[in-house]
């Protein structure tokens, strides 16, 4: 598996992700530089987490109008999987390439822990090495992670299957206990219609080894190398 | 611009004021030293000559109330690769790495206000460790607060820890430990230290002697704006009711500016451009271009007009003393400019070719053709004021007799108020607001250990064996009540931390948080607290590699507690051999290391049951510290040890409770046979140079230790869901973890 990695201007988790997909596959992802709209074709492209252009304006809504973002809208409608996690969870959304939005945690903190998630769903490029209904643990670090969408578009991304994550307790339990930051219906992580985007506040990259913080977020790279090679 | 134009004296600009006894009052310079003054440059000086006499003379800068005591402390050791004296200390760690280090305080910035004065401290010390070529991995802080109860207090703590998340989230270290005291005497002056660690080659370590007549120097990083204009100067002064009105003194600190600021200069540093490179902290380009000059011997040519401003209408006094944030000065080599330009615009700052070096070891100042300033260094540093100031130590307070401190009448109650007393409460509200897992390199998270522990990353890549331990520690009620055994102290604990996670400790950083020097009982404070660390950095072997001194902690004659702050960092050579303070396992022994006599004298039962502040504090026994830790950190390296925890506030039952909640498993201890403190004494005693360790085969610990001449002895097992001490109490740990962690979040989300 080729991966892409985006760096934008203040881009932080980039190097961990890179890490991660280095430690599964073997192989470094290519970096890409925000102002690089014609970056070399790859099965995968990552939009890290971090604090792009400063999360100035709105988080995600500069590096969204990006030549880099271009392209990948482009790619992404052609089929190319796209995996955006935390500051490129809220680019993607502000892209207009996952439905809904984030806001600003309920509590107005920014809040880094472990959380426990629900996999809701193992029919999917990202998350077919996990069983439908699996608690997984991995960590947080966001100030605007409280997705919201409309009673509609709720009501639609839940009827076609496209939650991925719910925040929950550590027994699996849905009950908003485990929500770290306000989030509508626990929402943690969602898809695109096709399942070829998805986008999720938590860090898979930051669960992969034992020491670390755990392994949960390991499978998700794995699943993706299985998919995509 | 010829040599003898530098020599020509300067103009002064239209506007500008004559020098008074006034104007040199207000910028902090005392009649002595104002005739100082006068005598290095033979004339009047214009404005912003004084003004840069007043910013590397102001405490801050010249450390002349404190150099004296400071050469008293050790300084080096073959693993030392620079002391005091740069940007941050540099050691050797091993496999051609270094870790370079350093803890700082933003204290009267951050009491005025509160989140951009912390966030622009975290930004001054990561640029402190970058400009020397280091990659930051891992931030500390060490905050004190005044009285839970003072009006003040919940503000101030909402907007340091926001300042301090906001500036250490956005830049991407990981924020990994660091401690929070309330006492009732910092209402008026909170203290803010603190602390960046980082990793770099041994071979690419960036310093700031200037060097080659004729380089050019470049100014990088943000524009100039009027912020922070004498930022030092007004932390060298005690504060009254008027320090409200210096809020504009505090700078702005953006983050995101200083993240591409650190991408830039690393790429840069990985090229051979770089002569000599200083950011502009204090004092701004006055501090930074004067040292660079001076470290190198040489003069140096700053074209004002040429720096690059945020505002209009601004004039060379405001362009040299600004604080603004996120800047650098480079001296390149020549032919360079091009190369360093393209990597700067890249990342979208500023670059701006600003002077150049000469031989005439003076800093001359044009604008606009003319010039406006023109200072010899080398007198500047030689004959800046040093003072010994009159000094009286703190006589050693009686030693109080445990038999004199009522035992607890509610057991049970007695260790829920101490787990949920504010300085032993959980401080999760804090370092959750704090990304303290960013680089995925965090082993050891905040309250799971007595040290942080990160992995370094070799050259990058992701698989590595080493681990650096870091921590900061003092516990000022020891060093009110005499500061040198609160000297010694504070360096042990700190040692004793590292140790604690199986690492060895290798050197510290101080920051020495004091009050008016001019009192001789402070300087005495401050003189106490120097010999104890001096002593115990000696008998540790745990030099101190940089620091900072930040005196005037005063607001209306009220000194703070002298809080003499160690930052201390510690190398693992296998990570994975690591030990937190989590209980996780059934059935271990839990074996105490160490002597106990019960010691109550400064303690927290003392303050938190009793409500007094009393008696000597625990004395340290350096050599016993040393021969205790290092056997724990051999059990370490020989796996024989599943959890370990130092003992420290609130003593043994404290010590034991901390473990049982983080690894939600129980124990069941009884007390010694043979014991002669009473209970009280045995369970909250603060004696130094213990550990509790829980371990799978306890005999085979308490054999060693008896070889080893190491006290040592088991109390009890793990397992069960209460923590039970078996005639005195037992409490489920669910009740205890439910007090500890209740405390801050309803302190903070309180109304009233």
């Amino acid at each position: 598996m080729k991966a892409a990695v985006l760096v934008f201007p203040g881009s932080n988790r980039e190097v961990d992700v890179a890490q991660a997909i280095e430690l599964v596959t073997a192989r470094k992802p290519v970096m890409v530089w925000h102002g690089d709209g014609d970056f070399e074709k790859t099965d995968l492209i990552v939009v890290p987490g971090g604090f792009s252009y400063g999360d100035y304006l709105r988080c995600g809504a500069m590096a969204a109008q990006s030549p880099v973002m271009a392209e990948v809208k482009r790619r992404a409608t052609q089929g190319v999987p796209v995996l955006a996690i935390c500051n490129g969870f809220q680019i993607v959304t502000e892209a207009g390439l996952l439905p809904g939005t984030l806001m600003r945690n309920a509590h107005l903190k920014f809040v880094c822990r472990d959380v426990h998630l629900k996999v809701e769903s193992s029919q999917s490029l990202f998350t077919n090495r996990y069983q439908q209904g699996q608690v997984l643990r991995i960590p947080v670090a966001h100030a605007e992670g409280n997705y919201f969408a409309d009673a509609d578009t709720l009501k639609r991304i839940e009827d076609r299957g496209q939650v991925a994550f719910r925040y929950c307790a550590p027994d699996g339990t849905v009950d908003g206990t485990g929500n770290p930051n306000g989030s509508l219906a626990n929402i943690a992580g969602v898809f695109n219609e096709s399942k070829t985007v998805m986008g999720l506040m938590p860090h898979p990259e930051n669960a992969i080894e034992s020491m670390f913080g755990g392994c949960d977020g390991k499978p998700l790279f794995e699943g993706l190398v299985e998919a995509l090679s | 611009m010829s040599v003898a134009v530098e020599r020509n004296p300067p103009v002064r600009l239209p506007n500008e004021p004559s020098i008074t006894p006034e104007i040199v009052a207000e910028h902090g310079l005392s009649p002595d030293e104002y005739q100082r003054v006068l005598a290095i440059m033979g004339r009047t000086p214009t404005m912003v000559e004084l003004g840069i006499f007043s910013a590397m003379w102001s405490e801050h800068c010249s450390y002349k109330s404190s150099k004296i005591w400071l050469k008293k402390l050790p300084t080096t050791a073959p693993w030392v690769i620079q002391g005091p004296g740069e940007n941050a200390g540099v050691i050797d760690i091993g496999d051609g790495q270094a870790a370079i280090f350093k803890m700082e305080s933003h204290n009267h910035p951050s009491y005025i206000e509160p989140y951009q004065g912390a966030a622009t401290g975290v930004g001054g010390i990561l640029r402190d460790v970058f400009t020397m070529g280091a990659r930051p991995i891992a931030n500390l802080n060490a905050l004190r607060f005044g009285d839970p109860k003072h009006p003040k207090t919940r503000h101030l703590v909402s907007g340091v820890v926001a300042g301090i998340g906001g500036y250490g989230n956005c830049m991407g270290i990981p924020t990994v430990g660091g401690e929070t005291n309330f006492h009732p005497a910092y209402n008026g002056n909170i203290l803010v230290n603190a602390m960046t660690v980082g990793i770099a080659p041994t071979n690419r370590i960036f310093y700031a002697a200037a060097a080659g007549v004729g380089n050019p120097l470049v100014y990088v990083g943000s524009k100039t704006g009027r912020d922070g204009i004498h930022g030092a100067t007004m932390s060298s002064a005690e504060f009254n009711e008027d320090s409200e009105s210096k809020r504009p003194t505090v700078q702005v600190g953006d983050p995101f500016v200083e993240k591409l600021l650190l991408e830039a200069c690393l790429e840069l540093m990985a090229t051979d451009a770089i002569v000599a490179i200083q950011d502009m902290g204090a004092a701004g380009l006055t501090s930074s271009s004067f040292e660079m000059a001076a470290k190198g011997g040489l003069g140096v040519v700053v074209e004002l007009d040429k720096v690059p401003m945020r505002e209009t209408g601004m004039n060379p006094y405001e362009l040299m003393l600004s604080e603004s944030q996120e800047r650098m000065l480079i001296v390149l080599k020549p032919g360079r400019e091009e190369l360093a330009r393209r990597i700067f615009e890249k990342w979208e700052l500023d670059f701006a070719v600003i002077g150049r070096l000469t031989d005439t070891e003076r800093m001359v100042l044009s604008w606009h053709g003319e010039i406006v300033g023109n200072i010899p260094i080398p007198p500047l540093v030689t004959e800046a004021p040093v003072y010994e100031r009159p000094w009286t130590l703190t006589p050693l307070p009686a030693v109080l007799d445990a038999a004199a401190v009522p035992a607890p009448k509610d057991w049970r109650a007695s260790l829920l108020a101490l787990m949920s007393c504010p300085d032993l409460a959980s401080k999760a509200w804090i370092w959750n607001q704090y990304d303290h897992l960013i680089m995925g390199n965090t082993a050891i998270r905040p309250q799971d250990g007595d040290a942080a522990l990160v992995r370094v990353p070799p050259d990058g890549s992701h698989i590595g064996h080493k681990g650096l331990a870091v921590t900061s520690d003092c516990t000022p009620r020891y060093v009110q009540a005499h500061p040198e055994t609160g000297g010694r102290q504070a360096v042990a604990e700190a040692w004793r931390n590292i140790t604690a996670v199986g690492a060895r400790p290798l050197a510290v950083t101080d920051n020495m948080n004091f009050g008016n020097p001019q009192k001789p009982e402070i300087m005495g404070q401050f003189a106490g607290a120097i010999m104890g660390m001096a002593e115990a950095c000696k008998v540790l072997d745990f030099p101190v590699v940089s620091g900072n001194v930040s005196l005037y902690n005063e607001t209306e004659g009220r000194p703070i507690l002298p809080t003499p702050t160690i930052g201390a960092v510690g190398v693992i050579d296998d990570i994975a051999k690591a030990v937190g303070s989590r209980l996780t396992q059934s059935g271990l022994g839990i074996v105490l290391i160490g002597q106990t006599t019960g010691w109550l004298g400064q303690s927290l039962y003392l303050r938190e049951a009793c409500g007094r502040e009393e008696g000597a504090p625990p004395p340290v026994d350096l050599v016993v510290e040393r021969r205790n830790g290092n056997f724990v950190r051999a059990q370490i390296a020989a796996g024989q040890i599943k959890a370990c925890h130092d003992l420290s506030d609130g003593g043994l039952l404290v010590a034991l409770a901390e473990m049982c909640i983080a690894g939600s498993t129980g124990v069941e201890i009884a007390m010694p046979a043979g014991q002669t403190a009473p209970p009280h004494a045995f369970l909250y005693g603060e004696d130094q140079g213990r550990y509790l360790v829980a371990a799978g085969s306890p005999d085979e610990i308490l054999d060693a230790a008896a070889a080893a001449g190491v006290p040592a002895m088991l109390l009890g097992y793990s397992g069960g869901p209460s923590l039970t001490v078996k005639g005195v109490l037992s409490l489920e740990l669910r009740d205890i973890k439910a007090a500890h962690e209740a405390w801050l979040p309803a302190y903070m989300n309180a109304t009233d």
